[in-house]
């Protein structure tokens, strides 16, 4: 399988604190890369580095081989990238479908769109719908409902689907399971399994061991801004995973 | 209690049908009190009265969608209508610099707020203060009476008769003004980020929307409104005078949080503000003809905002 995203030697400082200490991480198409790592082992950092949503200080990303510059998350979007961030992203009082297209609507065919920019919305919601079924999400049944009337299951597979619709080569997952029951996290492990089918590069970041195990091809660990070690759930068991990220074993 | 949520439900969705409901009721008390505040002059009054406050109230809409505030309104078109009438250039050409110059100070409003990150209200608490006392030193605090302006300024007051109604050009336009936003609010990506902007700009940015470049487009475009609606201001007055609509930032303000636009941003509309502008003037209008001391209006506004603000704070509790 091609190398759909990959860093090197990725460094981020926050004033005297080091976020990333020379990360390489590097997530194939048709793979479910889990990272893992204790509190500021700097997850989140090597995410918000690889989607454009900070600037790394130094070291080098390249999409499907070739280097690229992310200044912002419309870079990394534009490069196939589509993050749910562990906050959801989500424009509470926007409806559904406005929320599927937020930062890229779509306009009117004609001069309504070329002159007027006026919005496609009934489009965007048709789309909307179908993207929304092809995932088999069956928890949303109207897109015309404002994002701040649904659980937070309901809210994640409405990030899922936003990203699942938009990302062509990688979609980035923060935490999608960290607040959800068992049944809705059942289901956004299934949103992701099928987006690996799809042949997309997943990465995944999460604090649930089970879940990782249950779905990652390899795991990422991620230790005091480096990365530990990458392992696979058929070579290590969970609480070799925990020890390496702990510190407790050597990779 | 399925009631009430169905209510809550309703009001969600259509915030603005609580300013509707309240301009309503308070057209039949005023009607039931007074007959004549149904007949066409009283209404006349009425919309020529609400057409400054309505004008203002648009960027200030615009501005407290994205959560912010204005308080620089009535200066900025103060300074427009100045400009307007004492450069000592062809008229169209001074109506011309007065417009920009709002939309100039607009600009000045959008980039503190976005390049120097400091909040709205005392971005234009400061440009305030710095705009009335430009204005003052430039005019020496004197009005330009009617009778020295040009026709083109003055265009904005002519009357048209309509069944009775007196229309002025200014309203015509200050309806325009609402159609044109109006559907660049709700019918482009530009309104729907005006919108995601001012409910999470965080979550904006990620989304892909350049958070700073839609502050500053909704800063420029309320200045160039404060422009136009100083035209209007002319109009309407016959005449040019610094010291003109002293009250027109708590009354934008007022027009907008009455209209159901809430102070948290990303909820409301213009159309909600079009309806709190007409209640506000409706009570002065009502209750002149009904014979109450003017003083009670302040008093009754004063009681609509907190209910306006009460319902939106209702209205944002989410149930889970």
């Amino acid at each position: 399988m091609s190398v759909a995203l990959e860093g090197r030697d990725l460094v981020k400082r926050f004033g005297r604190v080091v976020g990333l200490d020379g990360v390489d991480i590097d997530v194939r198409a048709g793979e479910v890369l889990a990272v893992i790592g204790d509190n500021g082992a700097g997850k989140s950092t090597l995410i918000k580095c690889l989607t454009g949503a900070l600037v790394p200080d130094s070291g080098t990303i390249a999409v499907a081989g070739k280097p690229v510059t992310f200044r912002r998350p419309s870079d990394a979007q534009a490069a196939g990238i589509e993050t749910v961030y562990q906050t959801l992203a989500v424009a509470p009082a926007l409806d559904i479908a406005a929320n599927l297209y937020l930062g890229r609507e779509q306009r009117r065919p004609g001069l309504l769109g070329s002159a007027l920019r006026m919005l496609d919305k009934r489009g965007m919601r048709a789309r909307a719908e179908e993207a929304v079924r092809n995932l088999g999400i069956d928890t949303i049944q109207n897109l015309g409902q404002a994002v701040e009337s649904l659980s937070g299951g309901q809210r994640q597979a409405v990030a899922v689907a936003r990203a699942a619709a938009f990302g062509s080569r990688v979609v980035v997952l923060d935490e999608p399971t960290a607040a959800l029951g068992v049944k809705e996290s059942n289901q956004v492990l299934a949103l992701v399994e099928r987006l690996r089918e799809r042949g997309l590069a997943v990465i995944l970041i999460s604090h649930n061991m089970p879940h990782v195990w249950q779905v990652a091809d390899r795991i990422h660990i991620q230790r005091l801004a480096r990365r530990a070690a990458v392992i696979t759930p058929a070579t290590h068991t969970m609480s070799d995973g925990v020890a390496i990220m702990t510190g407790a074993a050597a990779a | 209690m399925l009631g009430v949520r169905r209510v809550h439900d309703l009001l969600h969705r259509h915030p603005s049908i609580s300013p509707a409901v309240i301009l309503l009721l308070t057209c039949v008390v005023f009607t039931v009190l007074n007959q004549r505040f149904a007949a066409p002059a009283a209404l006349s009054l009425l919309v020529q009265q609400t057409a400054i406050v309505a004008a203002l109230a648009i960027g200030q809409t615009l501005i407290i969608l994205t959560a912010g505030i204005d308080l620089s309104v009535g200066a900025i078109a103060v300074l427009s209508s100045m400009l307007a009438a004492m450069l000592s250039v062809p008229p169209s050409v001074a109506l011309l610099v007065g417009i920009m110059a709002g939309f100039a100070a607009g600009c000045l409003n959008g980039l503190l707020v976005t390049r120097i990150g400091l909040p709205p209200f005392i971005v234009t608490l400061g440009t305030l203060s710095i705009v009335t006392a430009a204005v003052l030193i430039y005019t020496g605090g004197r009005s330009v009476p009617g009778a020295r302006l040009p026709d083109l300024l003055t265009w904005t007051g002519e009357v048209i008769n309509i069944g009775g109604f007196r229309i002025t050009t200014g309203v015509l336009m200050v309806a325009a003004m609402y159609l044109v936003v109006g559907f660049a609010l709700g019918q482009t990506a530009w309104g729907r980020h005006v919108y995601a902007v001012g409910d999470d700009p965080d979550a904006a940015r990620l989304a892909g929307i350049r958070v700073n470049r839609v502050l500053f487009s909704v800063y420029a475009v309320a200045g160039l409104l404060y422009g136009l609606a100083a035209w209007v201001l002319i109009g309407r007055a016959g005449a040019a005078s610094p010291n003109a609509i002293a009250n027109a930032n708590l009354e934008s303000i007022t027009a907008v949080v009455i209209g159901g636009t809430s102070l948290f941003g990303g909820r409301g509309g213009l159309t909600g503000t079009l309806l709190g502008s007409l209640i506000v003037q409706s009570f002065a209008v009502g209750l002149s003809l009904a014979g109450v001391d003017n003083q009670y209006r302040l008093l009754a506004v004063g009681v609509l905002v907190i209910g306006a603000v009460s319902v939106d704070q209702w209205i944002r509790r989410v149930r889970s």
